[in-house]
């Protein structure tokens, strides 16, 4: 593994409070909630900062360069920063250039802001705007897809399929439950497991309501900063060990061989010495936008070859109390907006680690 | 002060290449643009995708702009980036060149593809994309777009300093001048100051001939790290200083005849490249003039000329003394979102020695200059030696 031309770590996070409609604050309002909470978590002021980055979808909300009219609640007035944009990993892609911006010695403390109110605009709407307006989108249903369900009921059957997604389902509104900044916090019951596995509204396939992320407003703020400030400020750092970044081609979707994810987690475990990563990592926050995504996804992330990860949600062991916690703030099928989300994951598992140091080492992803 | 890359550690632009800058390049759609520019890189660099090759890519664009959301998804294979990263930059491509550099500063990466497009010809209005910049409570409804926000800049500007109309259209006239002999130009027709006066006002003070024109094109350059450059390229052009600020949003609080944002963008990157005095430090300066005014404006906030006196360095022939925009400026024509890129490409070409006619004689150092937002919020200056 290269190593890093300085270390670099998270020294705090913010969030807004998580909804579909958070209509008593506007933008910049909604961004300087989660900014002020990060800037009080870490004991820092804006002074302190010195980069903004910044990140959404313009087509959401139809605000063109909204970094601009956010200045107004990102403080960046007066400061550098970038704006990146790049889909749903917007949140992730804040969070490797945050660690790229302070590792290159450019700047030594970074204030990564990803952001959505998808109330105001047409989430799926500008969901099918990805797609080419000559080849596929007229094929699109924005981020409502049915081929994940379909893919694991090829592979596991029907019933054992459908069970693991209303499984993964019912566990993350348990966590959602013990996180008050979660959207939907539905108190969903495993006694009626099979009630809500077939009595919400069909989407796609065999995608159902209950499966599907929440369309929520909401920002995250986290704050990176060098090794030498860690030191001089006293904070309480999450290291940044590592990143990496996959994109697939687009319209080689059919024949693309490996998984994005998989590729993503094969590099990073190589140049990080996993070898075994259910037992080497302590707790795993995944952008999991529905339960049968979720399901999948955590196969590929964990690089399985056969049945583990539906086994894994089958016996609980994806439960905060289980050996592999998943997404203990209730991940994306609790809350979504959008360009906040992947950074949402960066904040949680930072705070795990702060959290869990005292009693052991912990790796998160 | 933040600390920079240890012994030795630089980036260098190792290979650039432009599209030609048109009104409407209908027979093409973004991908195939960006391809054009990609393709020529690849070729000037021997490089292929993958490891030990370009490991990954930035991109610049722009979803209102390409009418995309996610719209580097539609370039993915573009910039090889199938299996491999891409993170796109959505602010002028001055910013793609920050934040590239700062990826192999960082050590993450020492080869990686910069790419920008934007076909401006796609939308109805420029204005009517510029508008939804603004908030949509204060400044939409009174009908703001980067136009009117330019012209309430230009009165303030031309207010304070006392530049008049006639040197604007000098300013114009100039850039026709020097954009006839750089192929990739687009405005390339020769005015007189009576025709650019006489051209249609579109917000007062700005004249039609004053706005950068609508623009298709694109832009790729490679980025290395020091230990990587040599094998690519014999002369390889180093970004020696960088640096960036936003100003504040609302129009009213800030000091539109001044230069709040751009000083401090400058003074980091001066500071970061050792220049003291700005004023004759530079053989090669490209100004992002998206109207006429921003040329002395933004002078003065590069320490080109002292503050306020933009009217008397154009009358004493600043631009000429001290070579700017000899590829045009943004003026002859480049999408709004490439401009302060486009500016870096000619400094690129400038130090590489491969100007032709409008070459820098023995230019060693350039300033390249970019800005974002309405009445440019958000500035970036980039220094660059050979």
């Amino acid at each position: 593994m290269k190593k890093k031309n300085r270390n670099v770590a998270i020294i705090g996070s913010g969030m807004s409070k998580f909804s579909s409609h958070r209509e008593e604050v506007n933008q910049p309002e909604l961004i300087h909630e989660a900014v002020v909470e990060a800037l009080e978590d870490a004991h820092l002021t804006m002074d302190d900062v010195d980069c903004v980055l910044h990140g959404n979808m313009e087509l959401f909300e139809m605000v063109h360069q909204p970094d601009m009219w956010h200045v107004l609640g990102t403080g960046a007035w007066g400061k550098p920063g970038v704006r990146l944009t790049t889909g749903g990993t917007t949140g992730a892609t804040l969070a490797c250039a945050a660690d790229n911006l302070v590792a290159s010695g450019l700047h030594d403390v970074v204030l990564a802001i990803g952001f959505e109110k998808l109330e105001e605009g047409h989430a799926t709407g500008g969901i099918t705007n990805m797609a080419d307006p000559l080849w596929g989108r007229s094929l699109q249903t924005g981020a409502l897809t049915g081929t994940a369900a379909q893919k694991l009921i090829e592979q596991f059957g029907e019933e054992r399929a459908k069970n693991a997604a209303i499984k993964m389902r019912i566990i993350m509104d348990e966590h959602a439950m013990r996180n008050e900044k979660a959207h939907r916090r539905l108190r969903l019951d495993r006694k009626y497991m099979k009630q809500i596995a077939t009595q919400t509204p069909p989407l796609v396939g065999e995608l159902r309501m209950i499966h599907m992320c929440s369309q929520s407003d909401g920002a995250c703020a986290v704050i990176f900063a060098s090794e030498d400030k860690v030191a001089q400020l006293g904070a309480n750092p999450a290291w940044v060990v590592d990143h990496e970044t996959v994109h697939r081609e687009e319209t080689l979707i059919f024949n693309s061989g490996k998984s994005t994810h998989r590729v993503a987690a094969e590099r990073l475990y190589a140049r990080n010495g996993i070898t075994d990563p259910i037992h080497q990592i302590d707790v795993f926050e995944m952008y999991d936008p529905s339960a049968w995504w979720g399901v999948d996804w955590l196969g590929d992330f964990l690089l399985c070859e056969s049945d583990e990860h539906v086994k894994m949600v089958e016996n609980d062991q994806i439960a905060i109390e289980g050996e592999f916690p998943l997404n203990p703030s209730g991940g994306v099928q609790a809350s979504n907006p959008i360009g906040a989300t992947a950074l949402v994951r960066v904040a949680e598992a930072a705070m795990q680690v702060v959290a869990r140091r005292a009693n052991t080492r912990c790796r998160v992803m | 002060m933040a600390k920079h890359r240890g012994a030795g550690g630089r980036v260098a632009i190792c290979a650039v290449a432009q599209t030609k800058f048109e009104r409407d390049k209908w027979q093409v759609r973004f991908q195939g643009m960006l391809w054009e520019v990609v393709e020529k890189v690849l070729r000037q660099t021997g490089l292929q995708f993958g490891a030990g090759g370009i490991e990954a890519a930035v991109t610049v664009s722009d979803d209102v702009f390409d009418a995309r959301t996610i719209s580097d998804g539609a370039i993915t294979d573009v910039v090889g980036a199938h299996h491999q990263s891409e993170e796109k930059v959505a602010a002028d491509g001055a910013q793609g060149v920050y934040y590239a550099a700062a990826t192999i500063l960082s050590n993450h990466h020492d080869i990686v593809l910069l790419a920008g497009h934007c076909k401006e010809s796609q939308s109805a209005s420029r204005n009517q994309i510029t508008h939804l910049a603004f908030d949509p409570f204060y400044t939409r409804p009174v009908g703001l777009d980067y136009v009117a926000a330019a012209a309430l800049q230009a009165q303030a500007y031309m207010a304070r300093t006392g530049v008049t109309e006639a040197q604007l259209a000098d300013v114009v006239v100039r850039s026709r001048k020097w954009a006839r002999e750089n192929p990739v130009a687009q405005e390339t027709a020769a005015v007189t100051r009576e025709q650019a006066l006489a051209a249609p006002m579109l917000a007062a003070p700005i004249r039609q001939s004053f706005m950068y024109p609508v623009s298709d094109g694109a832009i790729a350059m490679i980025l290395a790290s020091e230990e990587r450059a040599a094998e690519l390229t014999d002369r390889p052009v180093w970004i020696t200083g960088l640096g960036n600020c936003y100003d504040s949003f609302f129009l009213g609080e800030r000091d539109l005849a001044g230069n709040f944002s751009l000083e401090r963008a400058a003074k980091k990157a001066y500071e970061m490249a050792g220049v003291t005095h700005p004023t004759d430090a530079f053989e090669v300066v490209e100004i992002a003039d998206q109207y006429a005014h921003q040329q002395p404006q933004y002078a003065e906030g590069l320490a080109l000329c002292p503050a306020r006196q933009g009217a008397k360095w154009l009358a004493d022939g600043g631009p000429e003394k001290q070579h700017v925009n000899r590829s045009g400026g943004m003026l002859a024509g480049n999408p709004l979102i490439l401009g302060g890129m486009a500016r870096v490409a000619e400094a690129v070409i400038q130090l590489r020695g491969e100007a032709g006619s409008r070459q820098v004689p023995g230019a060693k150092r350039a300033l390249a200059h970019g800005a974002t937002g309405p009445a440019g919020q958000l500035q970036t200056v980039v220094v660059l030696e050979n």
